[in-house]
């Protein structure tokens, strides 16, 4: 049970950064690497600013703003130098990956014995279950885990939410257009270049959000932890169209959303079974190829079978 | 008005590939006049929509429209002032948006956008009104992925995009060739309906004699990057497509066209 509410509740942290990548991947048709060093840079901006007990509001917000100069730094590169997309994403990925080093001073920050926002949401129930402990269906669950699951699951539904409404304003509409037909929506009067950066700083800034609360909920920042997270995010979003199924913004973002807690839960389940944890990244890349290919070659088997004549 | 003095476009300059699509044109349009731009392919007839809609600046020259210099203004910044529908009925319209959507961001071209609602009641009537005087039934589906509609059906919609704020200017290149016979018609009619409601100033390219001929009041002719012919006035009146045939045949024969290559074009343009 511990096991499930666990994976739940990075799920749902994760499911940030799967709205980010959604974000660039799908409405941008923009490959950004960015979010592998940016999900590390909001760990890393919050963990150091908690070791010197920042107030962790404040701290988690630094994290997701200094996500979202990255993220605009990526859109700069490839808008006004005309750098190729992935490449700016490369560039800033590489440089952050100093900057995080620069930033933590050391590899690896522990937060176990700072305040954090999980230390924050904890004590909040604890007026109520003293114990710390509560039973669930007959199991015995952390008063911590719980709470981090309920507060995870507002926070963000609500940045769902907020992101739902925001497709819907003018500037939102615009965005959406701008992925869609750069050209027509230029030709509206619209600054694409703006909106680029606009829309890559949105995303990075969720990312590094991911990563600040991904940092406080298991209680360290490290260097490494981006490593691969695009392709993690990019999982989460097939595996959430695969479950909507439609191409409605709303329904795509609760998809994504729900993509990324399932994807945790298998994952924990597979460890569970004995999966080498060595083998996720590769289990998952391999997951994201055949996602990507699939669609196109089942219609082309499709469009292929009346050619080929009947076996006699 | 639209003024352009003294318009050079090179692309590729220095390479191999260098190719100089805009000599020196100089252009007075009056306001609410309708002028066609005929010429052979290559001519420069898209260089020079483009190089007044700021999809690149120009080398040299300037261009003026509604009283301001916008030789170097971005291609956004001078959408406040134009209107545009494309030669590809996919380039108009963004394709995994509504109707509603498309339309309403047309109902802001050139304006800031902040956070207000993209659609309200009220913008969603007028749309509805709008659509319904096409006559194409789209009225009731102003929800559904304008990406669903035919070419003819989106030329449409692009064309009442471009002019939903009246425009000082409305840029058409070729905007009905890549329709069939009929929606191309269907589409020239509306072009003619809302130039004339709302005494539009228009640069229509056309490899259309016909629509060259019964559509507009001036007629420019370009080639190889300049201005052949330009007719107005009583001569604009009297002329007829054969006319216009005859001079795209002086032209070739100047440049000593092969006959085949000739026989083609000949095919293009009647
Ligand atoms: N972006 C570009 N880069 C390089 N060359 C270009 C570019 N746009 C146009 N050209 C060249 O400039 C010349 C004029 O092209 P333009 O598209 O203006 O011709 P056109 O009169 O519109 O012809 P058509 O009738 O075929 O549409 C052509 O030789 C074309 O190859
Ligand atoms: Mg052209």
């Amino acid at each position: 049970m511990t096991l499930l509410i666990g994976a739940a509740t990075i799920g749902l942290i994760l499911a940030l950064l799967a709205l980010g990548v959604y974000l660039s991947f799908r409405i941008f048709h923009f490959a950004d690497i960015t979010a592998d060093g940016s999900i590390t840079l909001g760990a890393s901006v919050t963990a150091i600013l908690l070791v010197h007990h920042t107030a962790p509001l404040l701290a988690t917000a630094a994290g997701g703003l200094a996500g979202m100069i990255a993220g605009g730094l990526t859109g700069v590169l490839h808008t006004k130098f005309k750098i190729n997309g992935l490449l700016s994403g490369i560039l800033v990925m590489t440089a952050l990956y100093s900057i995080n080093l620069h930033i933590m001073g050391r590899s690896n920050v522990p937060l176990l014995n700072e305040a954090t926002l999980a230390s924050q949401v904890e004590s909040l129930g604890l007026p109520f279950w003293p114990s710390g402990e509560l039973l669930v269906a007959g199991w015995r669950v952390s008063l911590r885990d719980l709470m981090m699951l309920g507060g995870m699951f507002l926070l963000v539904s609500s940045v769902g939410f907020t992101l739902h409404l925001f497709f819907k304003t003018n500037l939102g509409t615009a965005m959406l257009a701008t992925g869609d037909n750069q050209q027509m929506i230029r030709a509206l009067g619209v600054n694409v270049d703006f909106i680029l950066i606009l829309g890559l700083a949105l995303s990075n800034g969720l990312i590094a959000l991911s990563g600040s609360l991904l940092a406080q909920y298991q209680g360290f920042a490290d260097v490494q932890m981006g490593i691969g997270m695009v392709v993690w995010g990019l999982a989460s979003v097939i595996i959430g169209e695969a479950l909507v199924g439609t191409s409605r913004i709303g329904l795509l973002i609760t998809g994504a959303i729900m993509g990324s807690v399932l994807f945790r839960l298998l994952v924990a389940i597979a460890l569970r079974w004995g999966l080498n944890p060595n083998d996720l990244k590769l289990i998952t890349a391999t997951f994201v190829f055949v996602a990507l290919v699939a669609p196109g070659f089942i219609r082309k088997l499709k469009s292929a079978a009346p050619a080929t004549p009947a076996a006699p | 008005m639209l003024e352009v003095v003294d318009l050079l476009k090179t692309f590729n300059p220095g390479t191999p590939n260098e190719v100089r699509a805009l000599r020196s044109v100089t252009l007075r349009l009056e306001p609410s006049s309708f002028l066609i731009i005929i010429g052979t392919n290559g001519s420069g007839k898209s260089t020079l929509l483009n190089a007044v809609a700021g999809t690149f600046l120009v080398d040299t020259g300037t261009i003026t429209l509604a009283g301001q210099n916008i030789t170097r203004w971005p291609e956004h910044r001078r959408a406040r002032l134009i209107g545009r529908v494309f030669q590809n009925p996919f380039s108009g319209t963004a394709p995994s948006m509504s109707i509603a959507e498309n339309l309403a961001l047309a109902a802001r071209r050139g304006q800031p956008r902040g956070f207000g609602w993209t659609l309200n009641r009220r913008l969603r009537e007028e749309l509805r009104e709008r659509i319904r005087s096409l006559n194409m039934g789209l009225e009731n589906r102003l929800d559904n992925a304008i990406g669903s509609l035919s070419g003819g059906q989106r030329q449409a919609l692009t064309l009442i995009m471009a002019s939903w704020l009246k425009p000082e200017l409305l840029l058409l290149d070729e905007h009905t060739a890549a329709l069939d016979p009929k929606s191309a018609d269907q589409v020239i009619r509306l072009t003619h309906e809302i130039i004339e409601r709302d005494r539009l100033t228009t640069l229509m390219v056309t490899h259309s004699m016909q629509q060259a001929v019964h559509l507009g009041d001036r007629i420019i002719m370009m080639h190889k990057g300049q201005i052949l012919h330009d007719l107005q006035g009583p001569e604009r009146a009297r002329v007829r497509p054969e006319d216009l045939l005859r001079r795209f045949d002086d032209v070739r024969r100047r440049e000593q066209l092969d006959p085949a290559v000739a026989e083609l074009l000949q095919q293009r343009y009647v």
